[in-house]
């Protein structure tokens, strides 16, 4: 009996993709959804790179989805590594390990502002160069790591990147629930703004706005994560 | 593509497999760490040549400093050497 059925299931599955794949032809170009938006994004977004058209636009939906995960993977991971800290030494416990050197001090200091406003330009110029929400995100948490890593009395407040995370969410998806109500096909996440021209920083509609949001977000996630795990380090209480 | 891009690419992806070699029979936990970063590395200087700068920026921002880092944390936190067995 159960054979039978996995035979069955077996067989509608490859009917589906004997109906998706006979109509293929050999040698035929089927770059036809990737040509459709490498045309479409300098066209009628006006995005100068195609990448974050897709990223944005196209597959929105699924950024959106990207981003949960990456919520839920910082959440679980501060759930789980903060109530082994809290369980053995209180809430605030005091890092011991040994300071960093001058060198690495100093060099810290200098270079965080620059690698501040690296992330922040690699994440607003989403739309016109490489690069992006998720990108700058990143380089902005390996700032905050250089500073964590330098800087014994360093401290991340968890509440302002709780703020900020929940913010640039909820933004996220206000701007996609907008797209709903005022955008000409009434799908999420449409552009309902002046696309303006190719190559200007205004250009792109909201797609930049969404990068910016989601910038904000995963920053403030990954230096959660960071903040959470260089304080497990230094109190060092897995056994 | 042109010449010197050629050659880049096969000097990164020689560097790949040396640091790959590297870390898989470096006894130093934190030595194999810093092969897997060099991995990375070169993997997102590929990953330029080959007309892909958004994926280049992804992997040397979280592949060479933050997955680097959070291993090293873990090995702070467990043991430093692979044991012999």
């Amino acid at each position: 009996m159960r054979k039978l059925v996995i035979i069955s299931l077996l067989l509608v599955l490859g009917y589906y993709l004997l109906d998706t794949f006979a109509g293929a032809e050999f040698g035929k170009d089927r770059k036809v959804l990737s040509n459709y938006y490498l045309e479409k994004s300098p066209s009628e977004l006006q995005v100068a790179n195609a990448v974050t058209a897709i990223v944005v636009n196209f597959r929105g939906f699924d950024t959106l989805g990207e981003v949960t995960v990456l919520f839920l993977a910082a959440t679980g991971m501060g759930t789980i590594l903060l109530r082994r800290r809290s369980k053995h030494t209180g809430l605030n416990p005091q890092r011991t390990s040994p300071e960093a050197s001058k060198i690495v001090q100093a060099a810290g200091k200098l270079l965080f502002p620059a690698i501040m406003i690296l992330g922040a330009y690699v994440f607003i110029h989403g739309h016109l160069t490489p690069g992006g929400g998720f990108q700058g995100g990143a380089i902005i948490a390996t700032g905050f790591l250089l500073l964590l890593i330098s800087y014994r009395q360093f401290k991340v407040e968890h509440k302002y990147v709780t703020w900020i995370e929940s913010l640039a969410g909820l933004t996220f998806v206000s701007i996609g629930l907008l797209g709903i109500v005022l955008g000409p096909h009434n799908s999420f996440l449409e552009n309902f703004l002046n696309v303006g021209t190719l190559n200007e920083l205004t250009s792109g509609g909201v797609i930049a706005l969404v990068y910016i949001a989601v910038g904000f977000k995963v920053a403030a996630e990954l230096t959660g994560i960071l903040d959470t795990l260089v304080n497990i380090r230094e109190t060092g209480d897995i056994d | 593509m042109d010449t010197i891009t050629l050659l880049l690419l096969f000097f990164s992806l020689i560097v790949m497999i040396g640091a790959a070699v590297y870390a898989a029979i470096m006894k130093d936990l934190i030595f194999a760490t810093i092969g897997t970063s060099l991995i990375s590395l070169a993997l997102s200087v590929i990953f330029y040549l080959l007309h892909a700068p958004d994926v280049a920026l992804t992997e040397a921002a979280i592949g060479v400093a933050l997955s680097t880092i959070v291993f090293i944390i873990a090995i702070r936190n467990t043991k430093r050497y692979e044991d012999e067995k």
